[in-house]
């Protein structure tokens, strides 16, 4: 990573009254993945078409390569096939797979002999080289997104843009395609922005993570850092943390913090002034989960910045791998435990449990007390809609 | 039946013997139709694909209207034709009333409101991300529409059928405005009308096979360059 290659700066992005995207900064490195992330209506769809220079920002400007983009000019062609980009759908042409990934050469004005040197090393790179002569639309959809990414990658872009290439496959399909799509894109070095549902394609995938909020960037950074320590309660929820418990703080000393849940206290490391309200962010597979003796108190007890509360069990969801264990200890706790661990376990509903976690693994959300909403009904629509996206921003 | 059999056997035997008064009436009439049906691709392709990909107020009445053209009377547009190329009408100086060029415009006339509507739905059937998805390849905008109306040839083949289809069966409006002068302005569906009233049955089941074979081998060869497409 070493300079930006793209970027926006203040722009606001309008489709009639409504705003769908607000952006002050934001900067790409050259050579870096970038995920975007946000649930739908987000606008992670829309920054990604400004970045890709197939959307005029209503305001503010987008630069590429050190040079601001003018979307009314002609050169904006050139920008644009300096980057490529792959779909949910592949949305391939009617013809033969070669033809499909020689489409974009073919669109630059690459020779004839040029683009045959270029299409088939990588129809062999993605498995597909057996298929080069089959018409694309006879081909599976594994297969068709491979056709997909040949052709952005066969174009040797300085910067490709994935919208959710794989979130339309079976789970084999896409574990495969991930996995040989993370040894290409390794040896290609080109700077990519992906965006995805999937919070553990988000995690695998990016070197740092956006994440969009109500047309808002919410937080960007790292992916371990966000998934850690999440900026929002929003940001939290998307990103898994299950536990999301509000407190307030009674005790701060040392970058050691006390809250107080009503049933019970907690520690947790920050800096947060007493009597501030906040949400406690615990990952479910940072909780650890033991068998309590029936009678067991129902008391929070700290041991060197370890937590210890006890609670009963009160439902057992099993997923493909792992199993939740939600238990009530005056306030829901939800812990990820393997199969394996449950089988030893024994745990049932109703059964009491003793669930523990480190101080330094819960992380706070200073809550922000929010006035009452406006009266909707004094406000002209366009404002009217504004104020209520602005209000489950918050 | 014996006269309908008869006729038959005329009819072939007038076929197989290359009679130049049919094939001349034949030959004119795929050169007429075929000319009509080309100059209103011209018009109609370019119109279905700018209405199909824009949005602009009004643009369901412009869309009702085209769709309107596809149950155009032709006798309707026969009449208007000829009023507009009449001596003393606004087109009269031209003097083209009773000429090949006055079928050519009323066929075209009847065939454009087809072909545009069925390319409007052809190229409105494409999965509007393939847009961008071409745009996102580096396609510049003549470039893009150039493989969106690739996208679209299978429904947009059916489109040249029907258009070609809708004129050379077409009868009303060809007499309105061709007058059926042999040697000029006579085609197979006037020829065929004048030959029945005439009682000629069989030079008029001979214009009609031929007419009928010409049909089918122009839809016959579309469609097969269609079904290639769609199996490739």
């Amino acid at each position: 990573m070493s300079e930006p290659i793209l970027g926006v700066r203040d722009l606001v992005m309008r489709f009639g009254d409504e705003t769908a995207l607000e952006v002050d900064d934001f900067s790409i490195q050259r050579g870096e993945t970038i995920t975007l992330v946000g649930h739908n209506g987000s606008g992670k769809s829309t920054l990604m078409r400004i970045l890709a220079l197939l959307l005029a920002p209503t305001e503010g400007g987008v630069w590429f390569d050190g040079q601001p983009v003018d979307f009314r000019s002609r050169s904006t062609l050139a920008l644009r096939r300096r980057m490529a980009g792959v779909h949910q759908e592949p949305l391939l042409c009617r013809m033969s797979v070669f033809n499909n990934v020689a489409l974009g050469l073919r669109f630059c004005g690459v020779s004839g002999r040029e683009i045959g040197k270029r299409v088939d090393p990588w129809l062999d790179r993605f498995h597909i080289a057996h298929l080069r002569d089959r018409p694309a639309r006879a081909i599976s959809g594994g297969e068709a997104q491979r056709v997909s990414l040949a052709r952005a990658l066969v174009l040797d872009p300085d910067v490709l843009f994935l919208d959710e290439p794989f979130s339309g496959l079976d789970a084999p399909t896409r574990e495969r395609l991930l996995a040989d799509f993370q040894e290409i894109l390794g040896e290609t070095s080109v700077t990519t922005i992906f965006t995805t549902h999937d919070r553990n394609e988000a995690l695998v995938m990016g070197d740092r993570m956006v994440v969009l909020e109500a047309g808002r960037i919410a937080q960007f950074g790292e992916p371990d850092e966000i998934y850690r320590r999440p900026a929002s309660e929003g940001v939290a929820r998307f990103v898994g943390v299950e536990n999301r418990i509000p407190g307030t703080v009674v005790d701060f000393t040392d970058n050691r913090v006390r809250v107080d849940f009503g049933e019970a206290e907690v520690e947790a490391r920050g800096s947060v002034a007493p009597g501030q309200s906040v949400l406690l962010c615990l990952r479910p597979e940072d909780v650890t989960l033991a068998a309590a003796d029936t009678g067991a108190a129902d008391a929070a007890v700290q041991t060197g910045g370890e937590n210890v509360l006890v609670g009963t069990v009160v439902r057992i969801l099993p997923s493909d791998s792992s199993i939740r264990v939600v238990v009530d200890c005056g306030f829901p706790v939800v812990a990820l435990v393997t199969r394996a661990a449950y089988r030893e376990l024994k745990l049932e509903p109703g059964d009491r449990a003793r669930v523990s976690f480190f101080a330094t693994d819960a992380h706070l959300i200073p809550q922000v007390s929010v006035p009452p909403a406006p009266t909707a009904a004094r406000l002209r629509p366009g404002a009217r809609r504004r104020v209520q996206a602005w209000w489950r921003g918050h | 039946m014996e006269l309908i059999w008869d006729g038959l056997k005329h009819a072939l035997q007038l076929l197989f013997a290359g009679d130049p008064r049919v094939l001349g009436i034949a030959i004119r009439s795929l050169q007429l139709s075929g000319l009509a049906t080309v100059i209103s691709l011209l018009v109609a392709v370019p119109l279905g694909t700018a209405v199909a990909l824009t949005r602009f107020p009004g643009r369901n009445l412009v869309v009702s209207l085209i769709n309107t053209g596809l149950s155009l009377p032709p006798v309707v547009v026969g009449l208007f034709v000829s009023i507009t190329l009449w001596r003393s009408g606004p087109l009269g100086f031209l003097e083209l009333l009773y000429t090949p060029t006055a079928i050519v415009i009323a066929q075209f006339v009847i065939c454009v409101p087809v072909i545009t509507s069925l390319t409007l739905a052809a190229v409105q059937q494409i999965d509007p991300k393939l847009r961008q998805q071409l745009q996102g390849l580096g396609a510049s905008r003549p470039q893009m529409l150039g493989m969106l109306l690739w996208e679209a040839r299978l429904p947009m083949l059916a489109a040249v059928m029907a258009g070609f289809g809708a004129v050379i069966s077409e009868v009303g409006a060809v007499m309105m405005v061709g007058g059926n002068i042999l040697g000029s302005t006579r085609v197979l569906t006037t020829a065929t009308v004048l030959e029945t009233r005439k009682g000629q049955f069989d030079v008029a089941i001979a214009l009609s096979l031929i007419l009928l074979l010409i049909a089918f081998a122009v839809t016959w060869a579309l469609t097969a360059f269609q079904q290639r497409g769609e199996v490739r």
